[in-house]
This record gives C-alpha cells, sequence and structure tokens, in this order.
C-alpha cells in the first residue's frame, strides 16, 4: 500500500503546476494553522504564550471565512475577536499576572485524562462530519454575491438576498428584532463589566499581603469577610470614592 | 517549477491540494477547534485559560456556521443556509465578545480579593 501511494505520489508530481487546486491549499495553509495553534493553547502552560497561539488560531478562522466566501463575517471576526475581545483577554493577563500565577500548572493525570475525553469526542465529531454522504461531495465553486450589502440590510429587517433552496415562499422576517436585543444586551454587559471591576486597586495590596502571610483557611476567611464588609477595613486606601 | 519540490507526493495523491475542498472539511477543523476548546476548559487551572477555551469552542461553532451557509462549498449549487448562518455566526461573535468582557470583570474581581486566578482556589461556596 505505501509502495502504491508512493507510485501515484510519483504520478501525481509529475501533474503541472496548474493541477493545484489554490483554493484547497489556501484552505489547508489557513485549517492547520487553525488547529496547530488551537491545540498549542491547550498544551501551552504559559497564559501569554496560550493568549498569542489564540491570537494566531483566531486570525487562521477568519481567513478560512474568507475563503468560504463570508466575507464579512471574516471581516467582523478580525476587528471583533482578534481587534477587541483578545485585547480585553491580553489585559487581564497583564492585571492578574504577576510571576508565582503566570504559570499554573495542570497535574499530568488531570492532563491524560482530558486527552483521553477529548479524543473520544474529537472521533465522535469527526464520524458525524464524515456521515453525510452531501456534506463529502466536492464544491461546486458557485461563488456568491458579495454578502455586507445583504446582511447590513438584513439587521435592518428588510431581506434582499434569495431564499435559500426549499424554503416556502413569502415574506421572510430580518433580524431587526435580534439585532436591538444584542445591542441592549451589550450595553448592558458593558455597564455591568464596569461596574464589576471598577475601584480594584484599593483591595489589591491588602488581599496579596494576607494571603502571603496567613495559612490558606484564614485568608479564606478573611477574603469572605473582606468581601461582605469592604467599608470595615482600616488602613485601606479609596482610590475609586466610596460608592 | 516542479510541485513535488513543494509538497510531498503523498499528500499530492491525496488529493487534498488538487481536489476542491467540501463541507466536511470545514466540518473536521470545527471538530478541532471545539474540541480543543472543551479540553482547554477542562485542563486549565488559569480562570483566563478557561475563557480561551470558552472563545474556542465559540469559534468551532461559528466555522460550522459559516461552512454551512457558504454557497462556494455547497455540491449542489444550493446556496445552502444562504444568509442564515452567516448573521447567526456574527450574532455568535458578539455573544462572544459581551460574555469575554463579563467573565473578564469576574475574573479581576475574583484577582483582587484571592490574589489568585487559579479556579481551584475558587472554593468559598463549598459546603
Amino acid at each position: 500500500m505505501i509502495a502504491a501511494a508512493f507510485d501515484t505520489g510519483l504520478v501525481a508530481a509529475a501533474l503541472p503546476l496548474a493541477a493545484i487546486n489554490w483554493h484547497s491549499t489556501f484552505f489547508l495553509l489557513f485549517a492547520v494553522l487553525a488547529c496547530v495553534c488551537a491545540i498549542a493553547v491547550v498544551t501551552a502552560d504559559n497564559v501569554v504564550r496560550m493568549a498569542l497561539y489564540l491570537v494566531l488560531s483566531l486570525g487562521a478562522t477568519a481567513g478560512l471565512f474568507f475563503l468560504a466566501g463570508a466575507e464579512f463575517v471574516g471581516a467582523m471576526q478580525l476587528m471583533i475577536y482578534v481587534g477587541g475581545t483578545l485585547v480585553l483577554l491580553v489585559f487581564g493577563v497583564m492585571l492578574t499576572a504577576q510571576a508565582p500565577f503566570v504559570s499554573i500548572k495542570t497535574a499530568p493525570g488531570d492532563r491524560a485524562l482530558a486527552g483521553i475525553v477529548g479524543a473520544s469526542l474529537l472521533a465522535v465529531l469527526l464520524l458525524s462530519a464524515f456521515s453525510v454522504e452531501e456534506w463529502r461531495k466536492p464544491a461546486a465553486g458557485v461563488v456568491g454575491d458579495p454578502t455586507a450589502t445583504p446582511i447590513g440590510m438584513a439587521l435592518l429587517g428588510v431581506r434582499v438576498d434569495e431564499p435559500p433552496a426549499g424554503s416556502p415562499a413569502g415574506v421572510r422576517s430580518g433580524y431587526l428584532l435580534p439585532f436591538e436585543i444584542v445591542s441592549v444586551h451589550l450595553l448592558v454587559v458593558l455597564v455591568a463589566a464596569a461596574y464589576l471591576a471598577r475601584a480594584k486597586r484599593r483591595k489589591t495590596p491588602r488581599a496579596i499581603e494576607v494571603a502571603a502571610s496567613a495559612e490558606p483557611p484564614a485568608s479564606v476567611a478573611e477574603h469572605a469577610a473582606i468581601g461582605r464588609e469592604p467599608a470595615g477595613r482600616g488602613g485601606s486606601v479609596l482610590v475609586g470614592g466610596p460608592r | 517549477m516542479n510541485p513535488s519540490a513543494l509538497v510531498p507526493g503523498g499528500l499530492l495523491a491525496m488529493g487534498l491540494f488538487t481536489e476542491p475542498v467540501s463541507v466536511a472539511h470545514y466540518l473536521v477543523v470545527g471538530a478541532i477547534l471545539f474540541t480543543a476548546g472543551v479540553a482547554c476548559m477542562a485542563v486549565k487551572r488559569n480562570a483566563l485559560g478557561v475563557l480561551m477555551g470558552i472563545e474556542l469552542v465559540l469559534n468551532g461553532a461559528n466555522v460550522n456556521f459559516v461552512a454551512f451557509a457558504s454557497p462556494y462549498l455547497q455540491a449542489d449549487g444550493g446556496r445552502g443556509l444562504g444568509l442564515d448562518g452567516q448573521a447567526i455566526a456574527l450574532f455568535v461573535i458578539l455573544l462572544a465578545a459581551a460574555e469575554a468582557a463579563v467573565a473578564l470583570a469576574i475574573t479581576l474581581n475574583f484577582y483582587n480579593n484571592h490574589a489568585t486566578v487559579d479556579v481551584d482556589r475558587a472554593d468559598d461556596l463549598k459546603g
């Protein structure tokens, strides 16, 4: 079998460069980059390196979106994920990472167990991915229309794209209501995040000092007390002012 | 230029470089991203690592949505899910951003109270 593969490989190697499907080649490039970096996120211990691998994986996924003809979603992936969410994550790393806490090791037993469970899940997902005949047929390569205008109009409640085959004819609803829900959701979430993360400097020195000096059970009780009565602690500096 | 100098002949024989991709190719990538995310959520003791696992899971789901929505990848020349899949992928990206903001604020709060981001130390409510 290896000899046969080598034989066909020699035949294929004699093919001209024009036989290469460049769409598939770039797909392979981005797919391998995305998958390898995603696995590197799992295996890396340093949280800064994990963030770097996550940037590469999400950026390669944006390339996959471009290759699938979803250029608007790919651009949003680059702008929101790579440009926004990951900057947020890196800020989180910078605000919380100190020398003893940058890499928190996982036990080898947990790692092996997670590997087994992950491999089983991956086997099930791959089986189901290859189980449908229609999904395995090679793409016909129909180049679709540009998607930015139809998506923008659909978010305003007007559908200008053609309905998918087999769907009932008639008036189709756009995405005006989900758009409004998501926008209000985003506003609430950002207000809540600002509220949760406010005035954090007044607790940090004391918490570190307590964690460094006392044994864990006492420090946990102390932190619980701090959490309940933030105003009752003497010697703390109210940087952010009273609530 | 000889392609055998660029890629191994065995891979060319497998048709990965010469055949057009199918929806199943994208599903494989989505499955690997999803599995890596689940393993990341389960393994990492760093709260930020758990957050990155969630991002990977949502991203794997997005790959599937875009693959099913892409007219380019459909074998029969149909439109697949059409625009709906891409719109859902957009909403998933937005909700992932919102989730990351709140989870990061919670992580910062936890760090301020416990001086660590180790999720194993978050056992205050343990009975």
